[in-house]
């Protein structure tokens, strides 16, 4: 039997491939080749890796094809090649956070959602690109370059993990994991065309991600279509002894969730959410889905999320105040970038007025000042009661019987590269549908409608907490079929982008 | 509500970052604009709510206290800029 072509194995989803390698039309020596083949050839434009771990891909693959050889798969992910946000600590490999103070970092550990998967057999391909420390939402403030959105390469394909989103949209892996503290899986996700979860606070262990805001950060999982995202969710969900935080919970298949029905759902529709600066053509997407699953035999319910509007100024200041403690610990002293001066106290200022970038530090000063003496209770503690209320409401809605809701995943579709940058409050806004479910710890899918012009456009799905398997149901009813990105090169080439 | 030059410097100091005058002009600006926005929300009564420090309906988690290695030296500090002797070793602090 002949070999598929290199474009067919790299346009697979994981179940198509994980079926292709148990029939041995392809190996996973042969599906690494070539999305490795396809990252040579346009990376370059899309930026959408730091690092690219060929070596240690290939032997993995091959080790992958020994097991199958000797009738000992780990599952269904084993030998399916995939990519993680730099931000996850890569035992032996480079681990940047996208900052020039971790430029060298070689971490001594894994990050426990990454060990699970590398025990279930994946191959890594490398480390993707994202905003520096996860601060940002178009991943234009990564330290080394900008992803560009593989739709149209003009445009940003969100942040922060925009360079795991445009590698999943692209084909460039199978699928990938980023973190998710305001948005910053499900707005790239929805800008890029693919499925991205943020699942709820504890299901994921959060161990050896590089911390932005502990209360907040989430591991999320970008995915072609949602039945691979379940498939992925059951494979690194559960408790881990290494995070506190991560819930003593059962893990079920996800992908059963796929296969149900979503006749007799109750929908919640939060009028809050479709507001002003929400694009009427989202408004409009978002009308015809609820339409849809109204034919399918949900109940659809308009509800209401009283304080959704005060949802995005408590969250930049609970998130800068947790990070501009969590940063307190690049100091030049036990690893990452050290300008040495005269003394320790000098060493460290200057250390980290050369390693952080321009967002980082305008976010560290940000939570230092609401947290400093004086501005403590104002800030700091006013937000974490303005969170006690956010989270009231979305208890009181889906104690009231709704299973799920239904919401724009961002206020537009990708904006164009260079729009918002001189503007930080106008870039923080493009996560004011994402950062309420972080306050309040919920799961949250996105996945894509269609396409709006050449952009795709997503909508978000919020469900109580451990209720992914309902987002899965609903999701699984109302995605698109895959949407794909037109040719990178020919793009290249009629913009002008030079690789 | 807007943030002066030597509040910058305020905060600047005990965030241990060492800012040129073109950043302190720069952050001043998009700090008031921020803390500004962010004015609405004294506007919520939030006397008698609760904080929430943290989501889940957990506390104390235990665990068996058992013996396991920890990082050998030679990994715990195979990332220092500067070590002597098995230590992390920095410039003078006093």
């Amino acid at each position: 039997m002949s070999s598929p072509e290199t474009t067919t194995i790299t346009s697979w989803n994981i179940r198509q491939l994980a079926q292709a390698l148990q029939d041995q039309t392809v190996t996973s020596v042969q599906a690494t080749e070539a999305y490795l083949g396809r990252i040579n050839q346009i990376d370059s434009i899309l930026h959408a890796y730091i690092t690219v771990t060929q070596e240690k891909a290939l032997a993995d693959a091959q080790a992958s094809d020994n097991r199958r050889a000797a009738g000992k798969i780990l599952g269904p992910l084993d030998g399916v090649p995939m990519a993680l946000k730099d931000i996850f600590c890569t035992k032996g490999i480079l681990t940047t956070c996208a900052s020039k103070i971790l430029a060298n970092f070689v971490p001594p550990y894994d990050a426990t959602s990454w060990q699970m998967l590398e025990r279930k057999g994946a191959v890594l391909l490398g480390k993707c690109n994202m905003d520096e420390f996860a601060m940002g939402s178009s991943n234009e403030n990564s330290a080394f370059f900008a992803a560009r959105n593989p739709f149209d390469i003009e445009r940003v394909p969100g942040g922060s993990s925009g360079g795991s989103a445009a590698a999943c949209a692209a084909d460039l892996a199978v699928y990938t994991l980023g973190t998710d503290t305001g948005g910053s899986v499900r707005q790239p996700a929805a800008y890029c065309g693919v499925v991205g979860l943020k699942p709820t606070y504890g299901r994921i262990s959060r161990f050896g991600i590089v911390p932005y805001a502990s209360s907040l950060d989430q591991v999320g999982i970008f995915a072609k279509d949602t039945e691979d995202c379940a498939l992925v969710l059951s494979a690194v969900a559960g408790k881990d002894e290494y995070d506190s935080t991560s819930m003593p919970l059962d893990v079920p298949d996800y992908t059963k969730a796929c296969q149900k029905d979503v006749r007799g759902m109750t929908i919640g529709i939060p009028k809050e959410f479709l507001g002003q600066g929400i694009d009427r053509e989202i408004i409009a997407a978002l009308e015809d889905g609820a339409a849809k699953l109204e034919q399918l035999g949900a109940v659809i319910k308009e509800v209401s999320l009283p304080h959704t509007p005060y949802a995005l100024s408590a969250y930049y200041i609970l998130a800068t105040a947790e990070a501009s403690a969590n940063l307190a610990r690049y100091d030049g002293v036990r690893y990452g970038l050290r300008i040495e001066k005269d003394n320790v106290s000098d060493t460290m200022e200057a250390t980290r007025s050369a390693g952080f970038g321009d967002e980082v530090k305008r976010r560290i000063m940000l939570g230092t000042y609401a947290l400093s003496s004086g501005y403590y209770d104002a800030y700091y503690n006013k937000t974490l009661q303005v969170r006690t209320l956010i989270k009231d409401d979305y208890d009181q809605v889906f104690a009231g019987g709704i299973d799920c809701l239904l919401t724009p995943a961002a206020p537009t579709t990708a904006f164009k590269i260079g729009e918002k940058t001189g503007d930080p409050l106008a870039m923080y806004m493009s996560d004011v549908c994402t950062v309420p479910i972080n306050m309040a710890g919920l799961p949250g899918l996105v996945f894509p409608y269609r396409l709006s012009g050449d952009l795709p456009l997503g909508l978000q799905l919020i469900g109580a907490p451990f209720g992914e398997e309902k987002l899965f149901t609903v999701g699984h009813a109302l995605e698109c079929p895959r949407l794909l990105p037109r040719d990178i090169i020919t793009q290249a080439k009629k913009k002008g982008v030079v690789a | 509500m807007a943030i002066s030059i030597s509040q910058v410097e305020y905060v600047a100091k005990l965030a241990k970052l060492k800012l040129t005058e073109e950043e302190k002009i720069d952050y001043a600006k998009n700090l008031s604009a921020v803390l500004d926005y962010m004015e609405h929300l004294k506007e919520i009564d939030t006397r008698n709510v609760v904080a929430t420090t943290h989501v889940l309906p957990l506390q104390n988690v235990f665990r068996e206290d058992v013996v396991k290695p920890g990082l050998p030296i030679k990994e715990a500090l195979a990332n220092a800029p500067d070590q002597q002797d098995g230590y992390f070793k920095v410039p003078r602090i006093l």
